[in-house]
């Protein structure tokens, strides 16, 4: 149908009828920022920060929150919308605590400002989301930083209590995907929009610590959020994004199997985030999921084979241990049968090691005893 | 699972019973309360416990422990008197319809509110939402499994899903969550007594002579071997001698516990290849040391059957080894060789011998898993059963009474137990207990109980009892929580210190060999 088509920086792209500009942008590769859009959820057009020339309209428009309609003729970067975004980035880096070189360039003030806040925090940290924060790379890719505009002083102290999540209210941008993640998708209901005006605040329970809260510690909001303002609490002054290698692979504990990234750095794991965009889980995780991995790097770790002599474990080569155990079940196996041994596999390894565990059961051992604890 | 995890939100109406999914399934929770929250669609939560999904829920059934062929039955009941079941589905795609028509007929929601405790008006509305539904998705968990009569329960559950025509249908389905992450794989690779790789059966002749020659043996056993649920008392009776444990610690996750350990202590060999020094390895003669998920390559399936990558992100600690390569050098020492560069060389032996696997390679797995059968290179998996026909053709209603549990409580051990899981704790806790967040949030175990069975016995929240039943018992804090109701108290089974199987009863499933964990008879005194 000729009709459902638009038109984006003099290009011509058919549209699903419902979709909105950003979807058809997006879909082809056309790159509009966008802040407070949470894929998934409904789109708020709060920010304004994805604003778009639309000729004959008025105004320029939100592409996350406006459906495109046949015959629209659409400019991404106009001089127009740029000029829009600049000073939508400005504000936004005047509002808090952006104490990323992005913020000013005039070092009197920054340093004024800053030990307010550290005063106020007890931190004189530099944000932790530095290299990894959406405004900041809008404030570079617009070539903003913040100075013209007074900066306020944080209305609120930072919240460490809780072990897995710091919530810097100095650094929120009142984006609202955090409520969205948590109310939209994973739907715990544990935070929303508080107090009013300049007083506004992302609170939970009625402004309790998430401890206190409904919050169970999913980490949708952390990983929702574009700047500093919410972060993992271990990863804080470990995890730098370039520093990491990121490995996809699967959870480890429920059934759900959610694809999660690992990011190790000196052979560590620092911390974990959902794999967007896919199947199973599309991002999502659970507490366990994402901040239950102390275990891998552990120093209770087995390292070293064991042998038990008069009741106490003592250290062994693998080929000591081995072969102890092919001697015990060798002997065992000629002297009672083979169906007088057991093995357990486990669902907790992978199918590999499961298939290989019934394979030797079978052919080597010569008995169909194998199991594993599933239903326990 | 039938169906597919995303599926669920396609649901008109979520049945979801002996599951406490927010707890356990956290993110798969969130598709059923965005179902609910923004689909528009009807939620029915069947549980002993006021469990967390009840607060999304429409409706919220509260059965006694061990009565779910009940009210299963129940809703049969009503649904077949109200007109409101699939009648062309149930022509054309199942077979035994009157004998279930018939054993049914006795369910009438008053008998049913005399075994299970749900008043009939519930019933009725539960019977008349579930049976009005265009599609309506039955997620399940271990409490319904974990019964003397858990194949009954799932079975009863079938039942209701193939009298409404939902199986084979978008949205609709019988699904079983599994607890722990490579549960559906385990099975799926034939780590059971009875079945090859995708469940061929090893007193199938045919089936013998495919391994026989693909592995390069002769005389492959052809009797099914023992579950662990039998080997625990063979090893106890001197019958079983030897055991190879991998990756499981079931002495902490094994019913009846005291008997379980007695039971280890008599074989005369075991080996335990591990991450950790778990309670089972203590009692080994040999420990392994293994590696954990983040250090190995491989594949887990999760729970709606769908083949994901496992990959290595950094390197074991000290000599550990992947499991794989420590059974391989087992064998290869004991006599029969297995020859493998890496885990793509197992998988691709794998796929090979066993046609629900034989399209999947890890190429095509690189960046989205795919759902089994998948029996064709070219094939895209199958996301949803049975929606041209079942496994073996018609779909077999199976007529089946109420038997009650096991174990019921009486004058000395007044109380009803039921063990289960914590949000911030997984399985026995080898893992989530070395995690210092974690166990800020769960540090030790405790009993649930009633605000009115804690007043009856004289208990306070905080305070240390201690809980009995016939036999073991433990000490663990009093938790005076909304989400128990009067009659039962639940205990978490995560802690080996106070684990909550010295307590359970090793009662088995006559066919899935499954034990009755879900309910014993206790009673709780003040600690001394
Ligand atoms: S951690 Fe999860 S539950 Fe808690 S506030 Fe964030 S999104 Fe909500
Ligand atoms: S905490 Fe982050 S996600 Fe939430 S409103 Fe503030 S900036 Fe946005
Ligand atoms: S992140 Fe949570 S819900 Fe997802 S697989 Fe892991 S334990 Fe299960
Ligand atoms: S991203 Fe569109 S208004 Fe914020």
């Amino acid at each position: 149908m000729t009709d459902q088509t638009i038109t984006i920086n003099d290009q011509t792209f058919s549209f699903e009828p419902g979709e909105t500009i950003l979807e058809v942008a997006r879909r082809n590769d056309i790159d509009i920022p966008t802040l407070c859009y949470l894929k998934g959820a409904t789109p708020t057009g709060s920010c304004r920060i994805c604003v778009v020339e639309v000729k004959n309209a008025r105004n320029l428009l939100p592409a996350c929150s406006t459906p495109a309609e046949p015959g629209m003729v659409v400019y991404t970067e106009s001089p127009k919308v740029v000029e829009s975004r600049k000073m939508t980035i400005k504000l936004l880096l005047s509002s808090g605590n952006h104490n990323c070189a992005v913020r000013s360039g005039d070092p009197d003030n920054w340093t004024a400002y800053q030990l307010r806040v550290q005063d106020y925090d007890n931190s004189g940290d530099l944000c932790p989301a530095w290299g990894d924060c959406e405004l900041q790379n809008l404030a570079f890719r617009y070539q903003v930083c913040g100075e013209p505009f007074p900066t306020a002083p944080p209305h609120y102290s930072m919240e460490t209590v809780n072990p897995f999540i710091v919530r810097d209210f100095s650094r929120c941008i009142l984006c609202g995907r955090c409520v969205q993640a948590c109310n939209e998708i994973q739907v715990n209901n544990a935070i929303s929009f508080g107090y009013r005006g300049a007083e506004t605040k992302i609170v939970a329970a009625g402004d309790r610590p998430l401890r206190d809260s409904d919050c169970v510690f999913c980490g949708e909001c952390v990983q929702a959020c574009p700047v500093g303002a919410l972060f993992e609490k271990n990863a804080r002054y470990d995890w730098r994004p370039w520093e990491v290698k990121k490995t996809r692979t699967t959870c480890s504990y429920c059934g759900v199997g959610c694809q999660l990234e690992l990011h190790v750095k000196n052979n560590e794991v620092v911390k974990i985030t959902g794999a967007e965009d896919t199947p199973p889980n599309f991002g999502s995780l659970c507490v366990k999921g994402r901040f239950g991995f102390d275990f891998i790097n552990s120093g209770d770790r087995l390292t070293t084979p064991l042998i038990k002599e008069d009741g106490k474990f003592r250290k062994a080569s693998w080929n000591e241990a081995l072969n102890l155990t092919v001697k015990w079940l060798s002997e065992i196996k000629e002297t009672h049968g083979p169906d007088s041994i057991g093995v357990l596999s486990s669902a907790r390894v992978t199918n590999e090691e499961n298939y290989l565990a019934q394979k030797f059961t079978r052919a080597a051992l010569k008995t169909n005893n194998v199991d594993h604890c599933a239903r326990l | 699972m039938t169906n597919s995890i995303a599926d669920i939100e396609k649901a008109e109406v979520i049945l979801v019973a002996g599951s406490n999914t927010t707890e356990n399934h956290p993110v798969l929770s969130s598709f059923v309360k965005r179902a609910v929250k923004f689909k528009g669609a009807k939620l029915i939560v069947v549980d002993p416990r006021q469990i967390k999904l009840t607060r999304h829920a429409n409706m919220w059934l509260r059965p006694n422990l061990g009565s779910d062929v009940a009210w299963i039955n129940g809703l049969m009941h009503v649904i077949i008197k109200e007109d409101l079941h699939d009648q062309s589905f149930i022509e054309n795609r199942t077979t035994g319809f009157e004998e279930l028509k018939a054993m049914v007929d006795k369910f009438s929601p008053d008998y049913v509110e005399s075994i299970t405790g749900i008043p009939a008006q519930q019933l009725i509305e539960a019977a008349r939402l579930y049976g009005s539904a265009k599609a309506g998705s039955i997620l399940y968990c271990m409490g319904i499994t974990q019964h003397t009569t858990g194949t009954d329960n799932v079975k009863s559950l079938a039942n209701l899903a193939m009298l409404c025509g939902n199986l084979g249908i978008e949205g609709g389905g019988v699904n079983p969550l599994r607890g722990q992450n490579n549960v559906q794989g385990a099975c799926d690779m034939g780590g059971l007594p009875n079945v090859y790789t995708g469940y061929q059966k090893v007193t199938d002749e045919a089936a013998r002579a495919k391994m026989e020659k693909a592995w390069g043996v002769s005389g492959l056993p052809d009797k099914p071997g023992l579950p662990v649920t039998h080997m625990v008392p063979k090893a106890y009776d001197g019958e079983l001698k030897a055991m190879y444990i991998i990756g499981e610690n079931p002495l902490v996750s094994d019913p009846d516990l005291n008997h379980a350990e007695k039971s280890f202590s008599r074989l005369e060999f075991l080996v335990v290849q591990d991450i950790f020094m778990t309670e089972t390895a203590q009692q080994a003669d040999v420990v392994l040391p293994s590696t954990c998920f983040a250090e190995k390559n491989g594949t887990f399936v999760n729970t709606e059957r769908r083949v994901q990558r496992v990959r290595k992100a950094l390197e074991p600690p000290g000599s550990a080894r992947e499991d794989w390569r420590i059974t391989a050098e087992i064998s290869r020492r004991m006599g029969y060789p297995m020859r493998y560069e890496n885990a793509r060389e197992i998988f691709e032996e794998i796929a090979g011998l066993t046609p629900s696997y034989a399209g999947i390679t890890y190429d095509r797995i690189e960046k989205v898993g795919i759902h089994w059968p998948c029996p064709t290179p070219d094939h895209p998996g199958t996301p949803v059963l049975h929606t041209q026909q079942f496994t073996h053709g018609k779909g077999v209603f199976h007529a089946i009474d109420y038997i009650p549990p096991a174990e019921r409580v009486d004058t000395e051990y007044p109380l009803y137990l039921t063990t289960g899981r914590l949000l911030y704790q997984f399985h026995t806790g080898t893992m989530t207990r070395r995690s210092e967040g974690l166990n800020d949030r769960a540090p030790e175990s405790f009993v649930e109980i009633s605000a009115g069975d804690a007043e009856k016995n004289g208990l306070i929240d905080g305070q240390t009892v201690r809980i009995a039943s016939r036999r073991g018992e433990i000490e663990a804090r009093v938790k005076v929580s909304d989400q128990a109701v009067d009659g039962t108290v639940f205990i978490p089974f995560h802690f080996a210190e106070a684990a909550a199987n010295r307590l359970t009863n090793a009662a088995l499933d006559p066919v899935a060999n499954i034990p009755e964990f879900k309910v014993c008879a206790v009673k709780i005194e003040q600690a001394a």
